[in-house]
C-alpha cells in the first residue's frame, strides 16, 4: 500500500494516472455503446454458412476483391486485433512476459462463465448480452494476472509456476462453470464455445466496432506512454529511483494486454489468444534493435498474418481461423528467424563467413611477410622493392603456419582475387604491390597488439603469438595509432616491428639464415 | 443445507469410487513429474507439453486410421494399436517442443520463455487445425478433449471386470514414474537443484532433462484422456506447488503432493456432485445436475494451494506476518524497557524511583503504533519488568536487568564501531539502535573483551556492566 500511495504522490502521476482512467472509462463507454447497438445491427448481417466445397473461381474473386460484406468486416476487425496485439506483445517481450498473454486467455474462461450464469440469473434468457460477458472476461484476467503478481511477490512460488498455477485452476473452474452452463435450458444455445476456439470467421459488424474501438484506445495509450513503457522495459529499477510511477505503469500494461486479450479471445479463441503477442513481437525482434521500430514491425507482422489468415480460412472450408492466422505468424516467424537484418540468422552467417575469409586472407599475408622475412632483415632498408621480386614456393608457405589445405587453397584464391598476389606457375607466386603492402600492414597490426601484450597485460613474450592472432583482425584504427606511438618510442626507425619470438621453431630450421628475428623486446 | 449435502453423499456408489480413483491415479501420476519440473522452474514446458501433445495425438490417430482402413493392421487389434500409437506421437512431439525451443533460443538468441511460447503456439495451432480438418471422418470430439472423460470411464471396462480401463492405464504410468523416480532419485534431485554441480560428478544433465520432457508427456497423454487436454497442467504443477510450499525436502515435497493430488480428487469430484444441486439450485438454476469432475478437481486444487499460501508453517504469508509481528513486539517490548532504563540513569536522584507517564513512553516509541505499544506494554506488565503507578510505568528489579543487557549491547556495540569503523559520532547511535536487539549475550561479552574493560562510550555515558544471572525475555 506503501508504494501506491507513493504513486499517488510522485510528481509525475498525473498524466499516467488521468490516462489510465480515461482508459478504463473509454472502454466501459465502447462496451455500453455496443450493447446499444448490438441489437440493431447485430443480427443484420448473419455470418454466411459457406458450404463445404472446394472454392469456385469467382468465389476466390470475391473473396480477394473483398466484395464480400462479411470478408470486410472479418478482415478488419482481426487485421486491427493483429496490430494491438503486435504492439502490446512487443512490450511484454522486452519486459520478459511473453506468455502473459496465455494467462489472460485462460482466466478469462470463468468470468465469461460467472457473467452468464449472474445475467442469467438477473433476468433469465439474457445470459448472453455481449458487453456483460466481456466485462466478466476482463474482469477475471485482470484478477488472474494480478493474483499472478502477488503469488511471485510474496511467496517463494517462482514466475512460471505462478502462471502455470492461476491459469490452470481458473481454466479449470471455468470448465466446471461451463459444464454447469450446458445443464440450463438456454445454456445450449449459449454458443459459448466460441469463447474457447474462436469465432473469427463468424464475426459480426458489432463485434468489429468493439474490437476497433479497443485496438485504437490500445494504439493512443501505447503511442502517448510509450517513453514510459520504453523507461519500464529497460530499467524498472532506474525507473523506480528516477520517480516514475511504475506500479500504475505497470497495470496500464496490464490493462492493454487484458483489453486486447479477451478481445482476442473473441475471434481467435482463448487458447491460441498468447499467439497473438507472441509470435509478431519475437519475429520484429529479428529486425530491428530500436524498440520504437520492432513496435512497428510486430504490429504490421500482426496485421499481415491477421489478414492472410482470414482470406485463407475464407477460401478454403473447414479451416479454423484462429488455427491459421497463428500459423500465418509463424511463417513469418520462421521468415524472419532467417532472413532478419538485425539478428537473423542468414546475416550472423555471411558476416561469420565474411570474417573467415577476411581472417584467411590476413593469415596467407602474414606467412609471406613472414616467409620473407629473414630476407627483409638482410637487406635492411631496401625493403620494399625486394618483396614484390621474390618468389614465393607453396609448399614451403603451406608449412608456415597449421592450416588445412583446402583453407590455404581458399586464401590463396581470396588472395588472388584481391590482387594481392599473382600466381608465376601453379606451385609459385609473387606479391604485388599492394600485396606487399598489406602483408606489411598485417604483421605490423600483429606485432603491435604482441608489444602491447607485452608491455600493459604482462603476457609472456612466448605466449603472445596466439592471442594476437585472434585479435588482430579485429584492431581499430584508434587503437593502431595508440600502439603506433608507442611502437615510435620503442623503434623509432622501424617500420614494421621484429618479432618479440621466434616466428616458428621448423620455419627456421629450414631457412639458411639465422634466427635474427628472434629479437627479445 | 447439511441435510442435504448428506443427502448427496448417500447416492454415492461403485461408479463414484471408480471416478475418484481413476482421477485420483491420474493426477498422482501427474503430480510426480511435476515436482521436478517445479522445481526445475520448467512449469510453462509442462503447460506447453500439455498443448503440444494435442497435434502428435491427433497426427497418430490419422495414421493409424489410414492404416486401419487401408487393411495393414488388422482391424481386430484396433484399440490397442490406437493406443499405442498416441503414445508414441505425444512422446515425438513433447521432445520436439523442448528440442524446437531449445533451438530457437539459441539459433535465434530469443528469451527462453518467448522460444517456448512461439512454439507451442504454433505447434497447437497445427493439432487444432488438424482436429478440424479431420472431424468429418474421424471421430474426435474437441469437447472431450478439452474436458476429459473420467466420468465415463465406469463404461469401458477391462474384459469381464468392473475395473475401467483407464483407470488401469493411469494406474500403470503412476507405478512407472514412481519405479523411475526411486531409481533416479538422486540423478533427479540433482539436476534439479544444481544441473552444474550435476554435470561435474558426471550426471548427464541434458540427458535428465530430455528423459523428464518424456515421462511428462506419456503421462500427459495417460491423463489427458480422462482429466482433459488443459486440465492436466493443473495435475502437474499445483499439487506440486502446493508441496513447495510446505516442505524444504524434495522426499516430503513428493509425498506431498501425492496427497494434495489425491485429496484434489476425491473433494473435487465430492464438490462436482454436491455444489451444483445445493448451490445453483438456490439461485434459479434447477435443472443444474452436476458439474465437470476435473474442472472442480482444479478449483479444490487450487484451494489447496491457496490455504498452503497462506497457512503453510514455514512459507505461509501468515505465519511470515506473525513472525515478523513478534518480532516488531519484542523490538517494542525492549525499546520500552531500554527508554525507561535511559530515564532512570538521567533523572535518579537518592532511591526515588523514576516514573515515566505513558504518554512520553509513545513519543519515544514514534516508530511503533498504538497497537504496537499498548500491547508491548501490556505484555511486560505481564511479565514483571514494569510497574504501574498512578502517574505512569516504572522499571522493577528484572526488568532493569533486562533494560541493562540491552543498554550495555547498545553502548558496547557503539563504542566498537567508534574504535573500528570511521564513522562520525552522529552516525553511531541509529545503527546501535537497530542492532542492539540482535546482540545476544556470548556478542556481547566478545564485544567487552574486545574493547578491554572500556567503561565509557563515544557519547561519554557509562557502559553498564555485565548482568550476573541469565533472565529470560
Amino acid at each position: 500500500m506503501t508504494s501506491l500511495r507513493k504513486c499517488f504522490q510522485s510528481q509525475w502521476s498525473t498524466k499516467e494516472l488521468l490516462l489510465t482512467i480515461g482508459f478504463f472509462i473509454f472502454i466501459a463507454v465502447v462496451l455500453m455503446a455496443d450493447a446499444a447497438s448490438a441489437n440493431e445491427i447485430g443480427h443484420d448481417h448473419p455470418p454466411s454458412r459457406r458450404a463445404a466445397v472446394n472454392p469456385s473461381f469467382g468465389h476466390v474473386v470475391r473473396v480477394l476483391t473483398l466484395q464480400d460484406y462479411n470478408t470486410r468486416v472479418v478482415l478488419l476487425g482481426t487485421v486491427l486485433l493483429g496490430i494491438s496485439g503486435g504492439i502490446v506483445g512487443t512490450f511484454m517481450l522486452m519486459r520478459r512476459r511473453s506468455l502473459v498473454g496465455d494467462v489472460v486467455g485462460h482466466t478469462a474462461l470463468p468470468g465469461i462463465a460467472v457473467a452468464f450464469l449472474v445475467m442469467e440469473a438477473i433476468s433469465p434468457g439474457q445470459g448472453r448480452w455481449f458487453p456483460g460477458l466481456m466485462m466478466g472476461a476482463f474482469i477475471a484476467s485482470l484478477l488472474g494476472l494480478v493474483l499472478t503478481t502477488l503469488i511471485r511477490k510474496y511467496s517463494r512460488i517462482r514466475e512460471d509456476a505462478a502462471m502455470a498455477i492461476v491459469l490452470s485452476i481458473f481454466f479449470g473452474f471455468g470448465i466446471a462453470l461451463f459444464t454447469i452452463i450446458q445443464n440450463i435450458p438456454t445454456g445450449n444455445a449459449a454458443g459459448l464455445n466460441h469463447f474457447i476456439f474462436g469465432k473469427a470467421a463468424s464475426l459480426v459488424a458489432a463485434d468489429v466496432k468493439f474490437i476497433g474501438w479497443s485496438s485504437l484506445a490500445v494504439l493512443v495509450m501505447s503511442l502517448l506512454l510509450f517513453k514510459e513503457f520504453a523507461l519500464l522495459c529497460f530499467d524498472e529499477d532506474f525507473a523506480t529511483t528516477q520517480g516514475w510511477p511504475v506500479l500504475i505503469l505497470d497495470l496500464s500494461l496490464m490493462l492493454m494486454v487484458v483489453t486486447v486479450g479477451i478481445v482476442g479471445v473473441q475471434s481467435v479463441g482463448l487458447l491460441l489468444v498468447a499467439a497473438m503477442f507472441i509470435i509478431p513481437a519475437v519475429a520484429a525482434r529479428f529486425w530491428s534493435d530500436r524498440l520504437l521500430w520492432m513496435t512497428i514491425i510486430s504490429a504490421v507482422l500482426g496485421g499481415v498474418s491477421a489478414a492472410l489468415g482470414v482470406i485463407a480460412s475464407a477460401l478454403v472450408p473447414r479451416l479454423s481461423a484462429g488455427a491459421i492466422i497463428v500459423l500465418m505468424g509463424t511463417f513469418f516467424f520462421v521468415l524472419s528467424l532467417i532472413l532478419g537484418t538485425r539478428r537473423g540468422v542468414l546475416r550472423r552467417w555471411l558476416i561469420q563467413l565474411h570474417l573467415r575469409r577476411k581472417t584467411a586472407r590476413l593469415d596467407l599475408m602474414r606467412a609471406c611477410y613472414e616467409y620473407l622475412e629473414p630476407l627483409i632483415i638482410k637487406a635492411n632498408g631496401r625493403a620494399a622493392s625486394l618483396m614484390t621480386k621474390q618468389t614465393l614456393e607453396f609448399n614451403r608457405l603451406l608449412g608456415m603456419r597449421t592450416w588445412s589445405r583446402r583453407r590455404f587453397n581458399l586464401a590463396l584464391k581470396l588472395a588472388g582475387d584481391a590482387d594481392l598476389i599473382y600466381s608465376l606457375s601453379p606451385t609459385k607466386f609473387r606479391l604485388t604491390e599492394t600485396g606487399a603492402n598489406e602483408a606489411r600492414r598485417v604483421v605490423r597490426n600483429h606485432r603491435l597488439w604482441e608489444l602491447y601484450l607485452i608491455h600493459y597485460a604482462d603476457v609472456a613474450p612466448s605466449h603472445v603469438d596466439r592471442d594476437a592472432d585472434t585479435i588482430e583482425h579485429v584492431l581499430s584504427a584508434d587503437l593502431i595509432t595508440e600502439l603506433n606511438l608507442l611502437l615510435a618510442e620503442r623503434f623509432p626507425h622501424m617500420t614494421v616491428p621484429p618479432s618479440p619470438h621466434a616466428i616458428d621453431p621448423h620455419i627456421i630450421e629450414s631457412t639458411e639464415e639465422p634466427a635474427a628475428s628472434a629479437v627479445d623486446p | 443445507m447439511f441435510a442435504e449435502f448428506w443427502a448427496i453423499l448417500f447416492d454415492w456408489g461403485a461408479i463414484d469410487t471408480w471416478i475418484v480413483l481413476t482421477a485420483a491415479l491420474a493426477s498422482m501420476a501427474c503430480a510426480l513429474p511435476g515436482n521436478f519440473l517445479v522445481l526445475r522452474r520448467q512449469s510453462m514446458m509442462g503447460d506447453a507439453i500439455s498443448h503440444t501433445v494435442l497435434p502428435g495425438i491427433v497426427i497418430a490417430f490419422l495414421l493409424t486410421h489410414h492404416l486401419l482402413q487401408s487393411g495393414v493392421i488388422d482391424d481386430s487389434s484396433r484399440g490397442t494399436t490406437m493406443h499405442l500409437a498416441m503414445f508414441i506421437g505425444a512422446i515425438i512431439f513433447g521432445i520436439l517442443t523442448a528440442l524446437l525451443t531449445e533451438w530457437v533460443q539459441k539459433l535465434g538468441r530469443v528469451e527462453s520463455t518467448a522460444a517456448l511460447g512461439v512454439v507451442f503456439l504454433s505447434l497447437y495451432a497445427v493439432g487444432l487445425l488438424l482436429i478440424r480438418r479431420a472431424a468429418d471422418n474421424v471421430h474426435i470430439d474437441p469437447d472431450c478433449v478439452l474436458y476429459g472423460m473420467v466420468e465415463t470411464a465406469w463404461m469401458d471396462t477391462i474384459g469381464e471386470s468392473s475395473v475401467p480401463r483407464m483407470a488401469v492405464v493411469n494406474g500403470s504410468v503412476l507405478l512407472v514414474n514412481a519405479i523411475l523416480v526411486v531409481l533416479f532419485y538422486k540423478e533427479l534431485k540433482i539436476s534439479a537443484f544444481d544441473p552444474g554441480l550435476a554435470t561435474t560428478v558426471g550426471v548427464n544433465a541434458s540427458a535428465m532433462h530430455y528423459g523428464l520432457m518424456c515421462v511428462t508427456a506419456i503421462t500427459l497423454v495417460a491423463s489427458f484422456e480422462s482429466v482433459g487436454n488443459i486440465l492436466v497442467i493443473a495435475m502437474l504443477i499445483v499439487p506440486a506447488a502446493t508441496a513447495y510450499l510446505l516442505s524444504d525436502r524434495l522426499s516430503h515435497m513428493i509425498v506431498i503432493s501425492l496427497v494434495v493430488a489425491a485429496a484434489s480428487a476425491l473433494f473435487g469430484h465430492v464438490a462436482a456432485m454436491t455444489l451444483p444441486p445445493i448451490f445453483f439450485r438456490r439461485i434459479g438454476f434447477t435443472t443444474v445436475t452436476s458439474a465437470s469432475t476435473p474442472g472442480m478437481m482444479a478449483a479444490v486444487a487450487g484451494l489447496f494451494f491457496i490455504a498452503a499460501l497462506l497457512a503453510g508453517p514455514r512459507h505461509g504469508l501468515l505465519s511470515k506476518l506473525l513472525q515478523r509481528f513478534s518480532l516488531r513486539l519484542r523490538i517494542v517490548r525492549e525499546d520500552v524497557l531500554g527508554f525507561l532504563y535511559r530515564r532512570e540513569e538521567s533523572q535518579q536522584s537518592g532511591n526515588e524511583p523514576v516514573v515515566i507517564s505513558r504518554k512520553r513512553i509513545s513519543e519515544s516509541l514514534h516508530h511503533a503504533g498504538w497497537i504496537l505499544s499498548t500491547l508491548a506494554i501490556r505484555q511486560l506488565l505481564q511479565r514483571e519488568r514494569i510497574l504501574m503507578t498512578p502517574e505512569g510505568y516504572r522499571l522493577t528489579e528484572s526488568g532493569r536487568r533486562t533494560a541493562q543487557k540491552l543498554v550495555r549491547s547498545h553502548r558496547l556495540w557503539e563504542s566498537y564501531m567508534a574504535r573500528h569503523f570511521d564513522l562520525p559520532e552522529d552516525h553511531l547511535h541509529e545503527t546501535a539502535a537497530r542492532v542492539e536487539h540482535f546482540i545476544d549475550v556470548d556478542l556481547r561479552e566478545t564485544l567487552a573483551s574486545e574493547l578491554e574493560g572500556l567503561e565509557i562510550d563515544p557519547h561519554g555515558r557509562e557502559i553498564p556492566p555485565a548482568v550476573d544471572e541469565p533472565t529470560a525475555d
